[in-house]
């Protein structure tokens, strides 16, 4: 019967070996191939660099209407996600009856596991429903791409906020109670503060979803070429929709190196954003850990 | 404990519409789902056959092809999270566990369309040349799904593993069983059947996309979480399964998913056949998603009555008499 144990072992042990090759595989190819790329001609093609930025002159082969594509939708998507999900999350935690707390949890929960391309089917049919009622003239665009993103990380947000407050110990709670405070008070000034790393490493969680989305923004305004985004409702450009085009549909070599460039600097951007968000929740886990 | 006094009206109302706003969101797609039906009574959507010039707008075909994706990425997907959680788990030394567990980390944070780009260069040429066909396929996209699949699956396991482990331990090696012995005779049965960690405040590491709670069946949560994972995954089979529509019977044939077919539709003519069928095809994946989130909800629920109440009076006490995991050591072992 030593059979289990030896399976086991032989289980594990090629896991981790196939896991860590394949990943590191991809990686690899991607870093060797990409990291060339990977400097001011990517991001502004034969343009200057202020010039660039500034908008003074359009930039036509390099990634820079791409970042600035994706930075604003960014900030929309967290202008509109950012309140509601949080304090969402904050009554969860802080104020709802059980009953409220399984619905709103429930719904939550359902909303999480939720395709993305379906979220993006979800704007298509809004604008299209639109059109047919209050604006003929609507047409698929930042401003819905950010709608259907943030949509798409409320439950992230909610989930995140709520688990960092209800990850705190229970006698912070007890104490302020004793004390004689009321249940706002102690959200306010007790539960928010000391849940705060928690809950900016869930919303930086969330921005990572949103920056990597693609599925959504393919369906709802993404377009290859759009120059930089001119307003909320014009069409924009983005760093995961470039990738996707480029795999699809380059013509030349540069096109692809500069896709690989693309691809690694989106990885890199990733990377960042969930090392912030793990070095701050473990902040929160170590400060409460006696 | 929860007094009415003094709940602000304003964050009430707007937890309030925000869960509005998410059901409205999953019934708008659902009731458009059902007027498609409805419209394309003559379409016969859900046939075998898609050709448009004919009429037929038919999806079954994807939805084959999804699932025969999802469960054979599950498949994988799954056994190589079981085995990455044994590792994590004492199977390794501890710098192994600790270089997994950074990947692992580091897999959460990874952009869909990135491992698509990066296996469009490195995985399908090599298919290509080493079985043959496009390179483009079903078995080309099935593992790119498994491996994505894979850190969330192992957090899952390896949340309630961990507790379960730390739980039974001591008494285990009382016993005299090895580490190996102790997670594949008494932690990974109990995982399997069923049982609430005690501890529920184990540290819950960071599933980059949606944190993962302590399950009470962790390898069938794991499994139902993954699944729904893999039949909504939209990039991976538009960009590496080739997108043919017709059944797959070989694992090198070209497929087309459900969700692979939304991405990849962007007809111009609404209303028609073509409109049709991406709304039963977002309908459909909708359904299929939160059943199984729903599921899942009911899975850890199960074995937690309200688990933070508990947990916060029982770790304020002394240990209970009795010896620690002696219990749980006898229903693992029954098994």
């Amino acid at each position: 019967m030593r059979l289990r144990e030896f399976a086991l072992g032989v289980l594990g042990w090629s896991s981790l070996l196939v896991v860590s090759l394949g990943v590191g595989a991809l990686m690899a190819f991607l870093c060797v191939r990409g990291l060339p790329a990977l400097d001011a001609r990517l991001f502004f093609g034969a343009t200057p660099a202020w010039d660039a930025i500034l908008a003074l002159r359009p930039v036509w082969d390099g990634i820079w209407p791409a970042v600035a594509g994706t930075l604003s939708l960014l900030a929309v998507t967290m202008a509109l996600a950012l309140v509601p999900g949080v304090s969402c999350g904050v009554y969860l935690a802080c104020f709802a009856s059980p009953r409220e707390r399984e619905w709103i949890g429930a719904c939550a929960g359902v909303l999480a596991g939720i395709p993305s391309i379906v979220m993006g089917l979800f704007g298509l049919e809004l604008i299209i429903l639109l059109r047919r009622t209050f604006l003929p003239q609507g047409t698929t665009c930042l401003l819905l791409a950010a709608v259907c993103l943030a949509i798409l990380v409320l439950p992230v947000l909610v989930t995140a906020t709520r688990t960092a407050i209800e990850a705190l110990p229970r006698q912070l709670t007890l104490t302020a109670d004793a004390l004689g405070l009321s249940r706002p008070q102690i959200a306010r000034h007790l539960l928010i503060p000391a849940a705060g790393p928690g809950i900016l490493g869930g919303v930086i969680l969330s921005m990572g979803r949103a920056m990597e989305d693609t599925a959504v923004i393919m369906l709802t305004g993404a377009v290859a070429n759009a120059g930089l985004p001119a307003g909320l409702t014009s069409k924009f450009e983005a760093l995961p929709f470039k990738i996707y085009y480029t795999a699809a549909q380059y013509t030349s070599a540069e096109e692809l190196a500069r896709g690989f460039g693309t691809a690694l600097l989106l990885l890199l951007l990733s990377w960042t954003l969930i090392l912030c968000a793990k070095v701050l929740q473990r902040r929160l886990s170590r400060r409460w850990a006696e | 404990m929860r007094q009415d006094h003094g709940r602000p009206v304003l964050l009430r109302a707007l937890a309030l519409s925000v869960s509005a706003l998410l059901g409205t969101v999953i019934a708008f797609i659902l009731l458009s789902g059902a007027e498609a039906l409805a419209r394309g009574r003559g379409l016969s959507l859900f046939g075998a056959v898609w050709n448009p010039s004919a009429g037929k707008f038919g999806i079954l075909t994807m939805i084959q092809a999804s699932l025969l994706l999802a469960l054979s990425s599950l498949a994988l997907g799954w056994c190589l999270s079981l085995g990455c959680c044994c590792a994590l788990n004492g199977l390794a030394p501890r710098w192994a566990a600790r270089w997994l567990m950074g990947l692992l980390t580091l897999m959460t944070a990874v952009p869909t369309v990135v491992y698509g780009f990066a296996a469009v260069f490195l995985l399908v040429p090599l298919i290509r040349d080493g079985l043959g066909g496009t390179g483009f396929c079903w078995l080309t996209a099935g593992l790119l799904v498994a491996l994505q699949g894979v850190p969330t699956m192992t957090f899952i396991m390896d949340g309630a593993v961990r507790s379960l482990a730390a739980e039974t331990r001591l008494t285990a090696t009382a016993l005299g069983m090895s580490p190996l012995q102790h997670l594949s005779r008494v932690v990974l049965p109990l995982a399997g059947k069923g049982a609430a960690p005690l501890a529920g405040k184990g540290a819950v590491p960071l599933a980059g996309k949606g944190a993962a709670p302590l399950a009470s069946r962790p390898l069938l949560s794991a499994a139902v979480l993954g699944l729904g994972r893999a039949v909504g995954d939209a990039l991976l089979p538009t960009m590496l399964a080739g997108n043919a529509i017709r059944f797959a019977h070989s694992p090198l044939d070209s497929m087309r998913t459900l969700t692979a077919h939304i991405s990849l539709v962007l007809s111009s003519d609404i209303g028609g056949g073509e409109h049709l069928s991406l709304l039963l095809a977002g309908a459909l994946l909708l359904a299929f998603c939160a059943a199984f989130s729903l599921l899942n909800l009911k899975l850890g629920r199960m074995c937690r009555p309200a688990v933070s109440e508990q947990n916060a009076g029982r770790s304020a006490e002394a240990d209970p008499p009795e010896i620690p995991g002696a219990r749980r050591l006898a229903q693992g072992a029954k098994s």
